[in-house]
């Protein structure tokens, strides 16, 4: 639904965001806490042998599946976090602002800490299963809460109401988290703890084999969602005017959104704000509200900017890596505060 | 009239209303928009306007009784075939960022674009001229939340208009419009309505403006039966008085005007002519004193050759000139004695 005004701005843009990852995804390969030389790595991605073993093991053991993390995630939370925004019609609606996240971390209690504290099993210890019930889980935390929230959001209009809501849901299954804890052993909680801070290199080739093709096929399939998600900007009245089937749409969508956030904090755990921050930056540097041009845009920047936070975690000089959520939260809470800052009326 | 039955929106004792269970709002409605023609639905606040667009445009289910677009019966169609009979610009309001007039005509295309949306050049002709239509050439890449309200509407009609359905339902759409914004609001609904035969129901509560707009109006109150008519035939039948007066309201026939009801004053005989003469009368009757030709000892003269200027005269003796109607009212309020009319 674009004019041909404006539309050479969109491509360089969109030039600008391809060269930007692809220049990061290069980075995150390259640098680490082990020195490689950049010509060696080129070597490597260029599919010629290298002779130092150890250097071939870090990269294909550690940083490539890492930095595909990385890249997939940010695209796979900055895809769901804009179609929350557009279906809930508003700007703070995210993954971790409508207690999606919390509810994904709540599933993942229940099977880790119940399952350690009543039958005994440590389901961390139980490898490829262990990772699959525990994705399965946070799937289906995500998904209720994500249906609880749109069944609310037809009772309440108000939208700073819904925000609240959300929180309350991340509260309460704090709450019963902490409960869990509580009967849990000192293991499981660790592990619980440690999927929380959320990261980006959990991720080994034999995880990735259920990750990229669930991620792949949410980032596929919001592409299919263009059109409804265009027609509901002008809110449900207008779009099943104009013959949308809302209910069927609606359903697509939090299909869609639930299989992306889902999956990505079942994996990497609950990242902070990336779904919430990139969505508005995109849509302040394409100035569309299009979303033919924002699902693509929306992927290339989240994907430029978890490698980017992914990148800072690993900064030389830390010992090891820092949590995900501390450098996402540390550049997504500014953004959100501005957006605060520039909407008078958060409340209509 | 009404002689393509394709170009007809009709209802078949219609009753609406949210709840099946209680008595419905309103019932046995029999009546119908017209192609080319601009129908107004007219009633005070909460008489059932909303519910009765809702249901026509098929938001909300009949409680009983039909609604029929031509020949199709709204029930039996689908989404997608609605969306080609009728389009609408509701009260809800847009806070989409970044959204231009561009892009929100274009949605209006949606019912006949294909499955990612993609615009074809016969689309983007269609939103274009549609957009001149309106009146807003020049504003395609204009972000629509930095438009005024009535901007925006122009640009919901627009879009309406691609839609290309044979009726537009329009809830209130001049509601929250300044004055000249409404009248250019609701003249270019009437211009549309002839020049691409549509036809065009909108609900507003303005009945000045709708008196004189409006091809047909349909009358509604609480607890009354809808009545249908074209404006001048519900003046002269009163009807507007039953619905719209209420106490020290008082709806005149005459100018077609609410009028206040005030103590009565003295008569007072005005002459002159032109501009200044309507508007001296209009401030006596405002202070509550009754311009009249004849008959009382107070007079106000009118000078006739526009300079301005008014005269007070009590018994034929001039008793004071003045350069202001504000002046001149001082004077009357201040000479003739309150003396109620027996």
């Amino acid at each position: 639904m674009q004019g041909e005004v404006a539309k050479g701005r969109k491509s360089i843009a969109f030039v600008f965001l391809g060269i930007l990852m692809l220049v990061l995804f290069v980075l995150n390969i390259s640098l680490g806490s082990v020195y490689i030389p950049f010509n060696t790595v080129l070597k490597w991605m260029c599919g010629l042998a290298i002779d130092n073993e150890i250097w071939q093991n870090i990269l294909l053991k550690s940083r490539l599946p890492q930095s595909i993390t990385a890249l997939l995630a940010g695209a796979g939370l900055a895809a769901g976090g804009l179609q929350m925004q557009t279906l809930f019609r508003n700007p703070l609606a995210g993954p971790s602002i409508l207690g999606i996240s919390s509810g994904a971390g709540l599933g993942v209690a229940i099977v880790v800490l119940l399952f350690g504290a009543v039958q005994g099993i440590s389901l961390s210890a139980l490898g490829w299963y262990g990772s699959l019930t525990i994705t399965a889980a946070a799937f289906i935390g995500a998904i209720w809460v994500l249906f609880m929230v749109l069944f609310l959001a037809r009772k309440l209009k108000n939208n700073a109401m819904l925000l609240i809501v959300g929180i309350m849901v991340g509260y309460a299954s704090s709450a019963i988290v902490g409960l869990l804890q509580f009967i849990s052993s000192k293991e499981d909680v660790q592990a619980f703890v440690v999927w929380g801070l959320g990261s980006f290199n959990n991720l080994s080739w034999d995880k990735h084999v259920i990750f990229i093709p669930m991620v792949m096929l949410g980032l596929l399939g919001s592409f299919f969602l263009i059109k409804p998600l265009n027609v509901l900007l002008l809110g449900e009245n207008y779009a099943a005017n104009l013959g949308l089937n809302i209910k069927r749409s609606r359903f697509s969508i939090l299909i869609i959104t639930g299989l992306l956030t889902a999956t990505i904090t079942a994996f990497c755990g609950p990242v902070a704000f990336l779904g919430l921050a990139v969505p508005h930056l995109s849509k302040g540097i394409f100035k569309t509200a299009d979303h033919s041009v924002l699902i693509p845009a929306v992927m290339l920047f989240g994907g430029a900017l978890a490698l980017f936070c992914n990148l800072i975690a690993r900064l030389p000089g830390f010992d090891g890596t820092l949590p995900i959520n501390a450098v996402t939260s540390l550049i997504g809470a500014p953004i959100v505060i501005s957006v605060i800052l520039k909407r008078k009326n958060l409340t209509q | 009239m009404g002689d393509n039955e394709e170009l007809y929106l009709s209802t078949e004792n219609l009753a609406i209303g949210y709840d099946r269970n209680v008595k419905p709002l309103h019932d046995n409605i029999n009546v119908g928009v017209y192609g080319g023609q601009l129908t107004c639905l007219l009633g005070p606040n909460g008489a059932g306007k909303s519910t009765l667009i809702k249901t026509l445009s098929g938001f909300q289910k009949p409680v009983s009784g039909d609604v029929w677009y031509g020949k199709d019966k709204i029930e039996h169609l689908s989404e997608s075939q609605r969306a080609k009979k009728v389009s609408v610009v509701l009260t809800d309001r847009l806070e989409v960022q970044n959204l231009t007039v561009f892009e929100l005509v274009a949605l209006g295309r949606t019912p006949y674009t294909g499955f990612f949306g993609k615009l074809l050049k016969k689309d983007v002709e269609l939103v274009h001229r549609a957009i001149d239509e309106v009146g807003l050439s020049g504003y395609a890449q204009k972000p629509i939340d930095k438009m005024s309200d009535g901007e925006r509407q122009k640009a919901m009609i627009a879009k309406a208009l691609v839609q290309e359905t044979p009726f537009i339902i329009l809830d209130e759409p001049a509601a929250f419009l300044d004055l000249p914004a409404k009248i250019e609001i609701m003249q270019l609904l009437r211009r549309l309505s002839r020049e691409k035969n549509r036809g065009i129901l909108l609900s507003t509560h303005d009945l000045e403006m709708a008196l004189q707009i409006a091809d047909k109006i349909w009358l509604i109150a609480q607890g009354r039966t809808l009545k249908e008519g074209i404006p001048e035939d519900l003046v002269l039948s009163n009807d507007f008085k039953c619905f719209f007066e209420r106490e020290g309201i008082v709806f005149d026939n005459h100018t077609g005007a609410f009028k206040y009801h005030k103590i009565k004053q003295a008569d007072v005989v005005l002459k002159g002519a032109g501009d200044a003469y309507v508007w001296v009368g209009r401030a006596l009757n405002r202070l509550g004193f009754n311009p009249v030709h004849e008959g009382s000892d107070w007079k106000v003269e009118v000078s006739s050759n526009g300079t301005h200027q008014y005269h007070l005269f009590k018994s034929d003796q001039l008793l004071m000139q003045c350069y202001s109607i504000e002046e001149l009212m001082k004077a009357v309020s201040n000479n003739l004695t309150i003396s109620p009319k027996a």
